[in-house]
């Protein structure tokens, strides 16, 4: 079991009180009408999926109920960094070193 | 290679068993092939074999990255079914069931198909009324598929908790009689010895680094831990580790890949004539013939590549294992593993072309593929060896997420992702 930090309890609590939400960072374009459908397609659905770092989105669900992301390294499945929901996204790059450690 | 027959049994066991010779040939690559298949499990080799066999399709590799069979084909709980709902998974699943009941003959190697009943139980209202839609979907599909009441249930699985008092008591079940278990490491030798004597060249540690593409776009070679080989088609069959692969040619594909968990206790005599299966309470069981009761449990809720999983997912599990079969509370659990499943959005799989030409791809099997595998190899091979999609495979192309046509077997897939 994950044990993750909620940045906005500031507190590690351990997964069964988070629910993931899958992939951050993913934007809704703002006028679905005027995208093609393979731009649509790839929105909805198309993800990164990859073996490594991963910038994700949890819900502290059993707490405070708030939006927040992570960066997971998915092989080891470390939490290098949680971080309030709206941040930008982190430098993936910077975390890569020390995550493969 | 030598055909196994009683003759041969006979001559070898007086013999001292000295006289059998390796399953398959492991070659070293060679320079260029017809077809490059990705991934040495039961589909890709299924792939390989119909390849050969079917399509004359004689210069094909199969590369993987670890050991034959490694990946999800000797992690799964080996469940075979063909009860899907809607007529495209019925199509696919039921082809598979098919070549099933006759695969160890037409392989030559005992696969140890045992059509023991797969029954999945309902727990509430909805469960009845999924179920039984389920099973009239089934039937004017031509595929086996009943209804029992709690009492038929409890006659076709004696050690069933069929008591009112449990926290998620059983209303019925749904039936498929023809549904069982094959021997999960036989398939992916069965067919290795089959592909191979048909000349496939069958490589294993051997991990494709690279997709190579002319000017044009298409495939030309595949880099590998063993050197460059070239080709025109590349056939993915790397299940939980398939995006990582469709990245190196720059495609997106819409998966993600969890861990999915299973258990075996120590070996008991016979207890569980067949398989039963619990979506509701997330816990599905049945027996291999060693004795263990193998056990099946849920995905993580993150994607992950780690082979592992939160214990919290099998200790769930066992907790419905426990109130359903009261027998094994005081079981001891031998291992417990995980496999890298690819789900896709539908719970559907993908089998077919990549927008890059030469590039196909099988996967999206989920947390459900081993029943699959025949079926799955194929009319894979028949895709790629043609120039359109096998009429089985077509609706399974990666374009109908762009055109909607999505085929929704969330209640079908059965397990909690």
């Amino acid at each position: 079991m994950l044990l993750i930090r909620c940045p906005h309890c500031e507190m590690e609590r351990p997964e069964i009180e988070f629910r993931y939400a899958g992939e951050a960072h993913i934007v809704r374009p703002p006028d679905p009408a005027a995208v093609s459908d393979e731009a649509w397609a790839d929105y909805l659905y198309m993800r990164a999926n990859p073996k490594g770092l991963h910038a994700e989105r949890w819900r502290h669900i059993h707490g405070c109920g708030r939006f927040f992301n992570a960066v997971r390294h998915t092989v080891t499945d470390k939490i290098l960094k949680t971080y309030k929901a709206g941040e930008p996204k982190p430098d993936l790059g910077a975390f890569a070193t020390s995550a493969d450690r | 290679m030598t055909q196994f027959s009683f003759l041969n049994l006979v001559r070898e066991a007086f013999g001292g068993q000295r006289g059998w010779r390796e399953q398959w040939r492991s070659p070293a690559p060679q320079a260029a092939y017809e077809v490059v298949i990705i991934g040495a499990g039961g589909h890709g080799l299924a792939t390989a074999y119909y390849l050969a066999k079917e399509h004359g399709v004689r210069r094909v590799a199969v590369l993987e990255k670890g050991w034959l069979g490694g990946g999800n084909t000797g992690r799964n709980t080996t469940i075979i079914r063909s009860n899907y709902l809607w007529k495209e998974s019925e199509a696919i699943y039921e082809h598979a069931l098919k070549l099933w009941e006759t695969l160890s003959r037409e392989l030559n190697y005992n696969v140890m198909y045992s059509p023991r009943g797969v029954m999945m139980l309902a727990h509430n209202v909805h469960d009845v009324q999924v179920f039984k839609r389920h099973v009239h979907a089934n039937r004017l599909a031509g595929i086996d598929n009943e209804w029992l009441t709690l009492e038929q249930a409890k006659e076709f699985c004696p050690i069933l908790n069929i008591s009112g008092d449990i926290r998620y008591p059983i209303l019925g079940a749904a039936l498929q009689r023809r549904g069982g278990t094959a021997r999960h490491d036989a398939v992916a030798w069965a067919y290795a010895r089959g592909a191979s004597a048909l000349g496939v060249d069958i490589i294993q540690n051997c991990e494709v680094t690279a997709i190579r593409r002319n000017v044009a776009g298409a495939v030309e070679a595949v880099e590998t831990t063993r050197g460059t080989i070239r080709t025109r088609k590349v056939g993915v069959v790397a299940a939980g580790h398939t995006s990582v692969i469709l990245a190196m040619a720059g495609v997106r594909m819409p998966l993600e890949s969890y861990p999915l968990q299973a258990l075996v206790s120590e070996p008991v005599k016979p207890i569980m004539p067949c398989v039963v299966m619990s979506n509701t309470i997330h816990a599905y069981m049945s027996q291999s013939d060693k004795g263990e009761l193998v056990i099946g449990a849920g995905t993580d809720a993150y994607i992950s590549y780690s082979q592992t999983g939160g214990l919290h997912i099998t200790t769930h599990t066992l907790d419905a294992v426990c109130e359903l079969f009261p027998v094994v509370r005081r079981l001891r659990m031998l291992r417990n593993w995980g496999g890298i499943v690819d789900v896709t959005p539908d719970r559907s799989p993908i089998i077919g072309k990549t927008p890059v030409e030469g590039l196909y791809v099988n996967c999206g099997w989920g947390t459900g593929g081993f029943k699959a595998t025949p079926g799955s190899g194929h009319v894979f091979a028949a895709s790629m060896a043609g120039d359109d999609p096998h009429p089985i495979a077509a609706p399974f192309s990666l374009e109908r997420f762009t055109t909607g046509r999505l085929i929704d077997e969330a209640a079908a897939a059965a397990v909690a992702h």
